[in-house]
C-alpha cells in the first residue's frame, strides 16, 4: 500500500493517522522489533524508523542520545535494513541524515528502502532544491520522498515543494528541534491554513502530517481536527528510556498502552 | 574563477545549501542581507574603520630574517597573531557583527573550538553592543580554559556541549539546534569558510583582507609576487583569505597544511582533504572524515583549531582542481617548528599556524638543495599564548 493509500483507508473509516517514531537500534536491534510490534498493536498507522546518524542538526536531545546510544551498540545502515525489513503489519517510513543516503549511493538506498518494505523516506537535511538526484530516483521505486514544511517556508518555496511532495508532508509544528513539548505551538493553524490554501491553488491534495513537540493526548486530538495525522516521536522514547532504568516497569506494554490512548484521539467521534 | 559559487552556493560539485528546512528561509534572507549590504558604501566604510582602528590592521608582513638566513630562502610572515584577540578571527566576527546589526538581529550566536572564534565573537558583540552567547564542547573547554575565561570576562555566556565527541563539530550542531529554535531573533555567526551556502561565502569575503594586504606589502617589500604562501586548514579560513587574491596568479603557488595530529596512517588526525571523502555535514557537501557508513569520525589535533573532521567546501574545490596543494604536519614537527619560530623571531604562534611554518622551513630545505630562490609568504594566523599549558603538558611528557 502507499502512503496516500493509507490515509485514503484511514478517511474512509473516519480516522487520522497516528504516526510514531523510534530510533532503529535503541536500544538494541533485537529490542527495535518488539517496540516496534508494541507500537503496532496500540495502533501505529504509519512507523517512522530512524537510522541514526553521528551528527543529528535537527533533533532535540532524546532523539540525540538514542541516535548515540544505538549507534554504539552496533546499529549501521546494512543492520537498519534486515531490522526493518522484519517489522510486518504497519506502513514504513525511514528517517535518516542526506549523508548516509549519499554514502550508500542514492540507487541502492532507495532499492534497499523498497526491498525492506519501506514507502517513505525523510531526510530532513535535505531541502527541495538539493533533492532534484534523490527525487528522480524514488519516482521510479514504491517509496515516497517526504518533504517537510516549516513555519518560517515562504509562499515561494512552499510551492516548489508542494510540487515535488507525495506520501504526505511532514509539517514541523514550531522553529525548533524534535522533543516533547508541553504545550502545542499556536503556528500550527495558520500554517496548515496556508499550505491548504496553496494546495488548492495548485490542485495537490498531499496529507498533511504535523510532527516536531506533540506528546500527549490532546495535542493529538487537536493537531487531527486539522491534519491528516500527528506524529510522536520523542515521548515514545522518553517511555523507552524510562523503561530502561526501571525494573518494575513492563516497558513494551507502556508503550502499547500509550500507542493507544494517542490513537484513540485520532478517530473522529 | 573568481565568479564562484554559482547561484545554488556550489563551488563545482562543493558546497550547497543542505539544512533543515526551518532555517532556508533565514539562509535566503542572510544571503540577500550580504549581498547588499557588502557592496554598500557606508557598510564598507564603517567596517574598514573598525578593521583598522579597534582590530589593527592593517597586520605587517614581516621579514623573518634570522628563519631566512637559517634555512636558505626568504621567509615572511604575515602577521595575523597581531590582530585585536590574537588571530584574524576578529576579521570575520566585526564584518558579521555589523551584518548581524544591520539585519535587525540582537542575539548572536557562535560555536568555538580552540576558543579563538568565540573571544573574536564576544569582542564584536561586545563593541557593537549585541547579546551574544557560545557554543563550546566541553572537551575543548578543558583544553581552552583561559579562552572561556576571556569570553566570560567579554560578557559572553558560555555554552557547554556535552554531546557527540564533546568538541567543535557538536558545538557546530548545537549552535544549528539554537538557529533553529531562535531563527527570528538570532543571528548565527558562523568562523570558518564552512556550513551552508552563503556562509562560506561571506565568512571567505571577509577574511579577504587578509591577501589583499599580502599581496600590496610583499610587491612593496620584494617588488615582485611570492613563490609559495602557506596557510594551515582546519575550516580553511585563514587558508582562504590569504589565497582568494592569489588564485589568479598561477606562479604563485597555494599550499594548505592541515592537521596530520599522530600520523595519516593512525587515523588520528584532522586532514579532511589529505585522507577525507566526499559528504554531507553542517550543511554543505565537502570533504569529511567518515566511516563507510557515513558517520562522521572524531578528528584529532593537539591544535583544537584544526580539530575538525570537515573543511571548507571552496577549498574541496580548489584542491580538487589542482590550483592549492594540500599537505599535512604531524603534532611533533608542529611542536618543532613551534619551538623554533619562538626562539629564532621571538614569536610564540598559535599551534595552528605552526603546521604552515613548519611546512615552510621543509620547503625552503627542498629549494635550497635543488639550488633554487624562494620567496615564500607564512600566513601567521594566531599567537600561540592559548597553547602554552597544551605544549608545556607535552614537552613535559617526554622530559
Amino acid at each position: 500500500m502507499t502512503l496516500e493509500e493509507k490515509f485514503k483507508e484511514l478517511k474512509k473509516k473516519n480516522e487520522k493517522a497516528l504516526i510514531g517514531f523510534i530510533t532503529a537500534g535503541y536500544p538494541t536491534a533485537e529490542e527495535t522489533t518488539k517496540i516496534a510490534d508494541a507500537l503496532i498493536r496500540g495502533g501505529v498507522d504509519i512507523l517512522e524508523l530512524g537510522l541514526p546518524f553521528s551528527d543529528p542538526i535537527a533533533d532535540g536531545i532524546t532523539i540525540q542520545r538514542a541516535s548515540e546510544s544505538s549507534l554504539r551498540a552496533g546499529m549501521n545502515t546494512d543492520l537498519y535494513f534486515d531490522v526493518v525489513a522484519g517489522i510486518k503489519g504497519v506502513e514504513k517510513v525511514c528517517l535518516t541524515y542526506y549523508n548516509l543516503v549519499l554514502q550508500r549511493g542514492l540507487e541502492r538506498f532507495v532499492n534497499d528502502c523498497e526491498s525492506a518494505g519501506i514507502s517513505g523516506l525523510i531526510v530532513p537535511d535535505l531541502p527541495v532544491e538539493e533533492s532534484k538526484p534523490l527525487l528522480k530516483l524514488c519516482e521510479g521505486y514504491e517509496t515516497d520522498l517526504i518533504f517537510l514544511i516549516a513555519p518560517t517556508t515562504t509562499e515561494k518555496r512552499m510551492a516548489k515543494i508542494l510540487d515535488a511532495a507525495s506520501g504526505f508532508i511532514y509539517v514541523v509544528s514550531l522553529l525548533g528541534v524534535t522533543g516533547a513539548r508541553e504545550k502545542l505551538s499556536d503556528t500550527i493553524h495558520p500554517l496548515i491554513g496556508r499550505i491548504k490554501e496553496r494546495e488548492l491553488s495548485r490542485d495537490r491534495d498531499v496529507p498533511l502530517a504535523v510532527g516536531f513537540g506533540i506528546s500527549k493526548q490532546e495535542h493529538v486530538k487537536t493537531v487531527c481536527e486539522v491534519a491528516d495525522g500527528a506524529i510522536v516521536g520523542s515521548a515514545f522514547i522518553r517511555l523507552i528510556e524510562e523503561g530502561l532504568r526501571s525494573e518494575e516497569k513492563n516497558m513494551l506494554r507502556e508503550v502499547e498502552a500509550f500507542a493507544k490512548s494517542l490513537k484513540d484521539e485520532t478517530k473522529i467521534a | 574563477m573568481l565568479s564562484r559559487p554559482d547561484e545554488y552556493g556550489k563551488y563545482g560539485i562543493y558546497g550547497g545549501k543542505y539544512a533543515p528546512e526551518v532555517l532556508m528561509s533565514a539562509l535566503e534572507e542572510l544571503e540577500e542581507a550580504f549581498n547588499s549590504f557588502y557592496s554598500d558604501k557606508s557598510f564598507k566604510e564603517k567596517l574598514d574603520k573598525f578593521l583598522r582602528t579597534y582590530a589593527g590592521r592593517p597586520t605587517p608582513l614581516y621579514f623573518a630574517k634570522n628563519l631566512s638566513e637559517m634555512c636558505g630562502a626568504r621567509i615572511y610572515l604575515k602577521r595575523e597573531d597581531l590582530v585585536h584577540g590574537g588571530a584574524h578571527k576578529l576579521n570575520n566576527t566585526l564584518g558579521q557583527c555589523l551584518l548581524a546589526k544591520r539585519m535587525g538581529k540582537k542575539r548572536i550566536i557562535a560555536e568555538t573550538g580552540a576558543g579563538q572564534h568565540g573571544v573574536a565573537t564576544a569582542m564584536a558583540a561586545a563593541v557593537l553592543g549585541l547579546e551574544c552567547e557560545i557554543y563550546m564542547g566541553t572537551e575543548d573547554i578543558e583544553r581552552q580554559k583561559l579562552n572561556v575565561f576571556r569570553m566570560d570576562l567579554l560578557g559572553a555566556k558560555v555554552n557547554p556541549v556535552d554531546s557527540g565527541s564533546k568538541t567543535l563539530k557538536d558545538a557546530i550542531n548545537e549552535s544549528m539546534r539554537d538557529w533553529v529554535t531562535n531563527v527570528e531573533n538570532t543571528y548565527y555567526l558562523i568562523g570558518s569558510v564552512v556550513g551552508p551556502h552563503p556562509y562560506p561565502l561571506i565568512v571567505r569575503e571577509f577574511q579577504r583582507v587578509i591577501g589583499k594586504e599580502t599581496k600590496e606589502q610583499i610587491l612593496e617589500a620584494e617588488g615582485r609576487l611570492p613563490d609559495t604562501i602557506v596557510a594551515c586548514v582546519g575550516g580553511g579560513s585563514n587558508a582562504m583569505g590569504i589565497f582568494y587574491e592569489f588564485l589568479e596568479d598561477e606562479e604563485v603557488e597555494l599550499i594548505g597544511v592541515e592537521a596530520a595530529g599522530k600520523g595519516l596512517e593512525t587515523g588520528e588526525h584532522g586532514a579532511s582533504l589529505c585522507a577525507g571523502t566526499e559528504g554531507v555535514l553542517h550543511g554543505m557537501y565537502s570533504k569529511l572524515l567518515q566511516d563507510e557508513h557515513g558517520q562522521i569520525k572524531q578528528s584529532y589535533s593537539l591544535a583544537a583549531g584544526l580539530d575538525y573532521p570537515g573543511v571548507g567546501p571552496e577549498l574541496a574545490y580548489l584542491a580538487e582542481s589542482g590550483r592549492v596543494k594540500m599537505h599535512s604536519t604531524t603534532d611533533e614537527e608542529t611542536l618543532r617548528a613551534f619551538e623554533m619560530l619562538s626562539r629564532k623571531e621571538g614569536i610564540i604562534p598559535a599551534l595552528e599556524s605552526a603546521h604552515a611554518v613548519h611546512y615552510a622551513l621543509e620547503e625552503a630545505k627542498i629549494k635550497v638543495k635543488e639550488r633554487k630562490e624562494s620567496l615564500i609568504v607564512v600566513n601567521l594566523s594566531g599567537r600561540g599564548d592559548k597553547d602554552i599549558f597544551v605544549v608545556e603538558e607535552v614537552l613535559g611528557d617526554k622530559e
